[in-house]
């Protein structure tokens, strides 16, 4: 049962609003994969298209290679979950996961053992007969992906499920998706527009915005590979710093007038002084300091601009005027529109004194 | 706190108060009071009858027939409005301008005055000179007599209040469709439920509050019925449209047998007030689907 999933040029437009733009993209059979995004960038509208709730303007899409263009989404063997649920108001539990089932023709007996299994597996057992409307938001939730789980499909969607959720349920729930992707092995897509959600979960994470693909890959070459300007600034808690080349002093580099931006992860700052490490030196002040238990984040203003920096289990920073490293191979390039670029060495610090303060 | 701090609530509501008491409570047991009573209207003197105008109520045969019609248009009118309506509901809730241009269309009755709808269609049921006997002639049918023979005569009546219905019945209909929301129309378009289901066991359920609701209305107001009757029929032919609301106008106000005509009040009091408990005993409980 395979069950890739292939967009090929899928273009959306509302009226005359472009939503989607020639979008490609290759979904594996059996993957996790997580479109993430800001709001409004199109992730709902891929999926609903996916499931074929609304239709694509141009382009073709493919489940396990065979066109499902004019197929109706019933038809597409794809199972979603919806934001808000969108269980049935006037069924009971059991009702509701039975209805796609009864609509197959699938015989009493086998609803009742698939209606069994489920219920256990999600822990909605004792709240078969029960209405939707008195259920508590996570087990609702749970009533929907067993909706979707019992019709065994090649496919699930699922747009942004946990979004309702407070945040400790939404941890646990999140734990029970990867188990339940393991054990059923489907594909799952997957969406959501918290980026912390999108890492914990995925194998694949496709970054969108505005309706363009900014990259799609694995979370660690994401967080440490990014494409461009837009995903180094996604992902990541603080987003990665970025400082306008022009205004960057003391860092010389070959080509220097390809590049408009300057960035570095939060994470990778020394604060304090080691003579052993090569590196980026910034002198800044330190504005706001922020302890979040093991972290501290710091807020620092230096001429090239205001940036952060994350320490991990060491001690306050009491003084305010500091001098901070980042080693070379932690900064990233960019070109003036957003384009990583890859491939430069910066030079030791004494040569780029030359011209410097 | 002083005294005008404790009346000035009082003091607020009491000109409702007072306007509620003339014109609704104060009229509905002076009813009550008359219809005790013999009294033509004029004469000085009214004669004490306790019971018996009821007792000659149920014993009129008139009477009978006219809690028969009541009933019959009552039923009709209401299934037929609710079910044509749910059905123009269902087929405009949509947007566009034809379907805009439709909701406006069948709305427009509502707000045109019964007096001239009466005569308007007085004018259409005409059996010899009515559209309605041409139309149907096109179709190779024979004539029909309309408001001319007792056997046509109340379902013509049920028409015209159809007509004029549907419109706020649509409308109200298509309130309730907009508020279901609509991701649940697509988890039923997934499950594959096919649309005469997804009406049967989603749209319906859901919209069964407001089909409740206008139900009850629709049937009060189907019992008060009176200007149709009055310009079109005047309860005729051989009583078979006379109801409620006109053989009290008659009695009270032609035959002047004005305690009577209180008396077939009460029993309109009393049905209309039956069915006002039950709207709200029922409102309050059971039939949401929540
Ligand atoms: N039915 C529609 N008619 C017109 N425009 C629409 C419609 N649905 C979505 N859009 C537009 O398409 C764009 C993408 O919407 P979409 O719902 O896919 O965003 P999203 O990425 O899911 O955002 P969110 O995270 O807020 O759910 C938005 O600009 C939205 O206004
Ligand atoms: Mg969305």
């Amino acid at each position: 049962m395979m069950a890739k999933i292939e967009l090929k040029n899928i273009g959306k437009k509302f009226k005359d609003e472009e939503v989607i733009k020639n979008l490609n993209l290759t979904i594996e059979d059996g993957s996790f994969t997580v479109l993430v995004g800001p709001s409004g960038c199109g992730k709902s509208t891929t999926l609903r298209m996916i499931a074929g709730l609304d239709k694509q303007t141009s382009g073709d899409i493919l489940i396990g290679g065979r066109s499902v263009n004019h197929i109706a989404p019933g038809l597409r063997d794809v199972a979603m979950v919806f934001q808000n649920y969108a269980l049935y108001p006037t069924m009971t539990v059991r009702e509701n996961i039975e209805f796609g089932l009864k609509n197959r023709k699938v015989p009493k007996q086998e609803r009742d053992t698939l209606i069994h299994d489920i219920s256990e597996i999600v822990g909605l057992t004792s709240y078969l007969n029960k209405k939707p409307q008195m259920l508590s938001g996570g087990q609702r939730q749970r009533v929907a992906l067993a909706r979707a789980m019992v019709k065994q499909p090649k496919v699930f969607i699922l747009d942004e499920p946990l979004s309702n959720l407070d945040a400790k349920l939404r941890n646990q729930m999140r734990t029970e998706l990867i188990q339940l992707h393991r054990r059923l092995g489907t594909t799952f897509v997957y969406v959501t527009h918290d980026q912390v959600e999108a890492m914990s979960m995925g194998d694949v994470i496709v970054v969108m915005n505005q309706g363009v693909i900014q990259q799609a890959a694995s979370p660690a070459k994401l967080y440490g590979d990014p494409e461009n300007l837009f995903t180094a600034q996604f992902i990541g808690t603080p987003a990665m710093n970025i400082l306008n080349f022009s205004e960057v002093q003391g860092l010389h580099i070959p080509a220097a007038e390809r590049i408009g931006y300057l960035g570095f992860r939060p994470e990778h700052v020394l604060m304090k002084q080691d003579l052993h490490r090569e590196g980026f030196t910034l002198d800044g002040e330190i504005v706001t300091r922020e302890s979040l238990g093991a972290e501290t984040i710091y807020q620092i203003k230096s001429k090239a601009g205001v940036f952060f920096v994350k320490t991990f289990l060491e001690p306050m920073e009491m003084n305010s005027q500091i001098k901070v490293t980042i080693p070379y191979e932690q900064l990233y390039y960019f070109a003036p529109d957003g384009q990583r670029i890859r491939g430069i060495e910066a030079r030791e610090k004494s040569l780029s004194f030359v011209g410097g303060k | 706190m002083t005294l005008w701090e404790k009346l000035r609530p009082y003091g607020m509501v009491a000109p409702a108060i007072l306007v509620f008491s003339v014109f609704f409570i104060y009229p509905i047991f002076y009813m009550i009071y008359l219809s005790m009573f013999d009294w033509n209207f004029i004469s000085p003197t009214k004669n004490f009858v306790g019971l018996q105008n009821f007792v000659d109520l149920f014993k009129d045969p008139d009477f009978m027939q006219v809690l028969k019609n009541s009933l019959v248009y009552m039923l009709l009118t209401v299934s037929l409005t609710i079910g044509i309506s749910l059905l123009f509901a269902v087929w405009l809730n949509r947007t566009g301008v034809f379907y805009g241009f439709v909701q406006g269309a069948i709305f427009s009755p509502h707000i045109i005055s019964l007096v001239s709808i009466s005569l308007l269609w007085s004018w259409l049921m005409d059996p010899e000179y009515g559209l309605l006997n041409w139309a149907i002639g096109l179709f190779g049918f024979e004539k029909l007599p309309w408001l001319s023979h007792p056997s046509t005569s109340l379902i013509s009546l049920v028409i015209v209040a159809v007509w004029k219905g549907i419109g706020f019945n649509t409308l109200v209909f298509i309130a309730g469709l907009q508020s279901i929301p609509k991701d649940i129309y697509e988890a039923a378009n997934l499950d594959q439920s096919r649309p005469w289901k997804t009406f049967a066991r989603l749209t319906f359920p859901m919209l069964s509050p407001t089909v409740f609701f206008l139900v009850i209305i629709n049937m009060i107001s189907s019992f008060q019925v009176f200007e149709t009757i009055a310009i079109m029929t005047q309860g005729g032919p051989v009583n078979s449209t006379n109801t409620l609301v006109y053989y009290i106008y008659d009695y009270g106000f032609r035959f002047f047998k004005i305690g009577y005509a209180s008396a077939a009040g009460v029993v309109l009091l009393v049905i209309v007030g039956l069915l006002t408990l039950l709207y709200f005993k029922l409102l309050s409980n059971r039939i949401h689907y929540r």
